[in-house]
């Protein structure tokens, strides 16, 4: 196995096993359910951000799947 | 539907908690009710210095269709025009170059990083996504995305299930994604590594007229709630690739291993990238709301078995300016090594099994800074300006140009 794969499973178990004492209650959710505070506030800026940066760099992936090829020369 | 119920309560609690001194009665109970459509819309310009020119038009539509379940819609057009590097090194005597169709040459001036200026494209990508829940904590997205261009098509299908639990602080995801693309280059494809015609009168050697490409994507991600203003996400992404992996219009200089002058013969090679690349990507980010500010920071480390390992870091700081209005600034830093194959140019008389000079595959720095400005009209609409400065520079051998390119995007947002 290599390190990097022993990192990311060492990683995965220290987020899973620290969920379960982590959180707040439903009434506390004010400022969480606030638009600027979501993962992906402005989805497009995203979208047009990765295909700039895909076409322009070699690394790609991470955030998510699907939404599709392109040439990009 | 008694989860239902404390949804409804719960998102009536929060809205009503965030929104009690700026909003009416009658606002608050508007916006719990089942929305109409969401749309986004977005154009790009972006802009290389002496290079590329984009113009980039979007709208995403959203519409929730019964409770819970949505449909989302994205319509891209992007036209490009302008100049590329085609791969060859500058040399200190003019170079001609045949272009990518072979019925035409352009001349490169001395000292000057030979750019092609054939290029002119346009794109249409339609994507497609239906957002349903599958029990009380689990939803899936279940997405298809079709795209065309002149020499490049694709399509591909997506799934992602999100389950919730620990009284919704921990969603964990996991999506799969496969596309099948298909290139097919102007001039044909080239046989890898085999001889540019210097003039209109001679031919590549062509292998086919065009060719295949398979993408497929796994995906697992855990978003965690840390306290009342504080979200965090770890994602780990896997990539296979296969089939035509080469860029058809990428060429590399065969120069002498003594003199460093072009060889006499064939001195320009088309590239040839091997025909698979396995990806890999861990992303962390974090979001904290301080009084009302916002921090936005992720880090993404990403290797491959092509040899590049690289590290982007991205950070937004969103500055209320009052209740309708905001200002946020941003950093983009990105660093990678090189390609195995990545050859700055290659030397007469040992010439590798894959080869590329593309600058995006070498050992390459990107910078971007960049500001954003947003307003709400009312309460169901919203405009944005961004504009930001990207800097590419190669950190390998020989020496390249930097890449400079402006980007400005305009948004507007509408509910109704």
């Amino acid at each position: 196995m290599s390190g990097n794969m022993k990192l990311l499973i060492l990683l995965v178990a220290i987020t899973i096993s620290g969920c379960t004492s982590l959180g707040v209650q439903p009434w506390d959710r004010d400022v969480l359910a606030q638009k600027k505070m979501q993962v992906d506030p402005y989805p497009l800026d995203t979208y047009l951000d990765e295909h700039i940066y895909y076409s322009k760099e070699s690394a790609s992936g991470g955030r998510g799947v699907g939404g599709g090829g392109c040439g990009c020369n | 539907m008694q989860l239902k119920k404390q949804a409804s309560i719960r998102k009536a609690l929060a809205l009503a908690t965030t929104s009690m001194l700026t909003m009416t009665t009658q606002q608050v109970m508007a916006a719990d009710e089942p929305s109409g459509w969401e749309l986004d819309s977005s154009i790009l310009f972006y802009s290389e210095k002496d290079r590329v020119t984009v113009v980039e038009p979007v709208i995403r539509a959203r519409k929730e269709i019964s409770e819970d379940e949505f449909l989302n819609m994205r319509l891209v057009v992007d036209s490009l025009t302008g100049s590329s590097a085609n791969g060859a090194t500058a040399q200190n005597t003019a170079q001609t170059f045949t272009s990518p169709s072979g019925n035409e040459t352009y001349t490169t001036s001395a000292n000057e990083t030979p750019l092609d200026p054939t290029f002119l494209d346009t794109r249409v990508a339609f994507n497609i996504e239906w957002e349903k829940p599958l029990s009380n904590n689990i939803r899936g997205v279940f997405g298809a995305n079709v795209s065309s261009e002149y020499d490049y098509t694709s399509i591909g299908a997506s799934a992602m299930l999100n389950w919730d639990f620990n009284q919704r602080n921990t969603t964990l995801t996991t999506g799969v994604s496969y596309n099948q693309d298909n290139v097919d280059p102007v001039g044909g494809i080239a046989l890898g590594l085999s001889a540019m015609p210097l003039t209109t009168a001679t031919s590549k050697t062509e292998v086919g007229s065009d060719d295949t490409k398979d993408v497929a994507d796994v995906f697992l991600g855990v978003t965690q709630v840390i306290d009342r203003k504080t979200l965090m996400q770890f994602n780990y992404s896997f990539g296979k690739d296969s089939g035509y992996l080469t860029d058809p219009y990428k060429i590399l200089s065969v120069v002498d291993g003594v003199s460093g002058n072009l060889r006499a013969s064939d001195p320009y090679l088309y590239e040839h990238r091997p025909d698979s690349r396995t990806r890999h990507a861990l992303y962390w980010s974090t979001v904290h709301q301080f009084e009302k500010d916002v921090l936005r920071g992720s880090y993404r480390y990403y290797w491959d078995d092509w040899g590049i390992k690289s590290h982007t870091i991205d950070l937004k700081y969103r500055m209320d300016l009052g209740e309708k209005s905001f200002l946020q600034p941003h950093v983009r830093y990105y660093v990678q090594d090189e390609a195995d194959f990545y050859h700055y140019n290659l030397i007469d008389g040992a010439i590798p099994q894959f080869a590329s000079a593309d600058y995006r595959l070498g050992k390459l720095t990107t910078t971007t800074l960049g500001l954003k400005y947003g307003m709400a009209i009312d309460k169901d609409s919203e405009f944005s300006i961004r504009g930001e400065f990207m800097k590419q520079v190669s950190d390998g051998e020989g020496d390249l140009p930097d890449v400079d390119a402006a980007i400005v995007q305009l948004s507007y947002s509408l509910r109704f």
